[in-house]
């Protein structure tokens, strides 16, 4: 049973329903219960151990998923070590909800979440399923293992930034151009703890894929959530039924933003900061090496018919080693039913399995001393994607295909 | 002692590079600890050591293995002007102690320190000054003080706040 509060952020009365309050306030404590846990073959190892200092049994098997997603499948030794110790854990625990078919937060957008639901996950791009008008946060292995036994949490209540996205969507920019233009305002430290409510019509108009962009980058700012309150198309991809909740009309706001997307140009993260973003007028010419379309910032259906609708009939350049990793085996399906996956392979790409790919630079693409990728993850740090001496741009998949066809970074509206 | 200073936004990549974090040993983890951003730190750290940071230390991944590969290298403590939320709470959950204060740039590698947790100052010894540090909540402060969140939840058998 939803009950509605007056005053109150719709981070603030997720968070209160889950410390079973009336209300809550920035700055606060409280142990909530979460909805779903998630960890990742990246952060499920360091949690085993504190798991079973504390417990024996996990809460509920139901509430917790697995996934196989950073490093699958395990390209060397280690990576199946680690593998196996997960696999034993799922198998002692009779855990169910395992999966090996794309990145973590995209399997969760598509099959566990709905609105209004806690969402805490060992990752820190779990932020991604606040576009699904849910709490949704990332934490640590040990955290992670408490929720295993425990089913609770603590959280600080965070004070909100609302952040009011205006005006008419140019050609060639994309739901990537603008959360990296806010980025590059807002800086790497700008919302350190804050929870980002994301509103205007231009969210409105975004689809689901779309604010699931927005939303996943929340954290290069430091947020702790990215939240759209949800809505009709919400409601669609969920297929919840239930009540919606959204913020209260004198809910309080530590700032608000409004970022007028008339005029904007395609932008574009420079190395080796995700703030560090630039205008594509001031990269343009740069030559490429790699050119990645993925992850759980860029990898879905959406992304992968704008880069088509980019390299149609057009041939991936010579110099550049171009990698698409669909972010689900649902992405990749629909993918190839719609035609998708031949044309980019006639273009010249190669097509990896679901999953990270190479964002975090272990396999599928990682860059020599010297090279140079433009690639629609999140992250551009130094060693990101292999060599320390390698450098990452961070774009939108327009940008990113332009750019592969050119084997320069490329303004995509000329494609368009 | 050694003081350790980095600047802002140290992020979990350079910390513990995706490339080489592939164990949960902490032995191995102490080895690869800034590996690539600063090659002689794992070599050099020593028992004991401090890290003196800016704004940010620790943003990106959520990966414990950065908290956990400074705690086994030897590091004590970590003071910095902010730090992102994750790393604070891995930290925290591992009871390797973390210092907000706005002032740590004033702090110098050749400095020696002495810190009082409970008033939240920081005394530089050598140069008598004295920094004032964000004060933890008592919950944050408990979980540092029991050594890390698991050994907390065995002695309360939960959550206290």
């Amino acid at each position: 049973m939803w009950v509605i509060y007056v005053g109150m952020t719709l981070t603030e009365k997720i968070l209160a329903r889950g410390a079973n309050k009336r209300k809550v306030e920035p700055g606060e404590i409280v142990v909530v219960d979460v909805d779903i846990a998630m960890s990742h073959d990246s952060t499920t190892p360091l949690a085993i151990k504190p798991f079973y200092r504390i417990s024996n049994k996990v809460f509920d098997k139901n509430k917790i998923v697995i996934f196989f997603d950073h490093i699958v499948p395990p390209p060397n030794i280690d990576a199946s070590i680690l593998h196996r110790k997960i696999r034993k854990f799922i198998e002692e625990q009779g855990l169910v909800n395992v999966h090996w078919e794309g990145v973590c937060h995209q399997v969760l957008a598509e099959k566990y979440v709905k609105p209004g639901y806690i969402v805490i996950g060992a990752d820190s791009h779990t932020c991604t399923l606040g576009a699904l008008g849910a709490f949704a946060t990332g934490v640590g292995s040990t955290d992670i293992a408490a929720i295993y036994a425990t089913g609770k949490c603590w959280l600080r209540v965070p004070e909100t930034y609302r952040i009011n996205i205006l005006g008419r969507i140019p050609k060639g920019v994309y739901a990537k151009d603008i959360i990296l233009k806010i980025i590059g305002e807002l800086k790497a430290d700008g919302a350190v703890y804050k929870s980002i409510e994301f509103h205007g019509n231009v969210v409105k108009e975004f689809s689901v894929s779309s604010r699931l962009t927005l939303t996943n980058m929340v954290v290069e700012m430091g947020a702790m959530n990215g939240i759209i309150e949800p809505d009709e198309k919400t409601l669609r991809y969920t297929g919840y039924k239930g009540v919606l909740l959204k913020s209260d009309g004198d809910a309080e706001y530590e700032e608000i933003f409004e970022f007028n997307v008339d005029g904007t140009s395609p932008q574009v993260a420079c190395p080796h900061n995700v703030d560090n973003v630039k205008s594509i007028e001031e990269v343009e010419g740069i030559e490429i090496d790699q050119a990645f379309i993925g992850t759980c910032t860029n990898g879905r259906v959406e992304d992968i018919a704008v880069a088509v609708r980019i390299l149609d009939g057009r041939r991936v350049n010579r110099s550049v080693r171009m990698i698409v990793t669909p972010a689900s085996n649902k992405v990749y399906l629909e993918c190839l039913r719609r035609g998708y996956i031949e044309k980019l392979m006639e273009a010249g790409a190669i097509i990896t399995n679901p999953g990270c790919g190479p964002c975090l630079g272990r396999h599928e693409g990682v860059l020599a001393p010297g090279e140079i990728c433009i690639s629609t993850s999140n992250r551009n740090f130094m060693g990101r994607m292999g060599s320390p001496e390698a450098k990452i741009f961070l774009a939108s998949p327009a940008t990113v295909a332009a750019s592969a066809i050119e084997g320069k970074i490329t303004d995509p509206r000329r494609y368009l | 002692m050694r003081i350790w200073k980095f600047g802002d936004n140290i992020n979990t990549d350079y910390i513990t590079p995706g490339r080489y974090n592939l164990t949960t040993d902490e032995k191995r983890l102490a080895k690869i600890v800034f590996k690539e951003y600063r090659p002689e730190f794992a070599e050099k750290v020593r028992p004991g050591d401090i890290i003196v940071a800016g704004k940010n230390f620790g943003c990106g991944s959520s990966r414990e293995t950065a908290a956990l590969a400074l705690k086994a290298a030897g590091i004590k403590l970590i003071i910095a002007k902010s730090f992102s939320r994750i790393f604070f709470r891995n930290a925290v959950n591992i009871g390797l102690p973390v210092i907000i204060c706005e002032e740590a740039d004033k702090i110098e590698e050749k400095d020696v320190l002495e810190i009082d947790f409970r008033k939240g100052l920081i005394r530089i010894v050598n140069r008598n000054i004295i920094l004032k540090c964000s004060s933890l909540p008592d919950f944050i402060l408990n979980i540092i003080n029991e050594g890390g969140l698991i050994n907390y939840i065995k002695k309360h058998g939960g959550f206290k706040i």
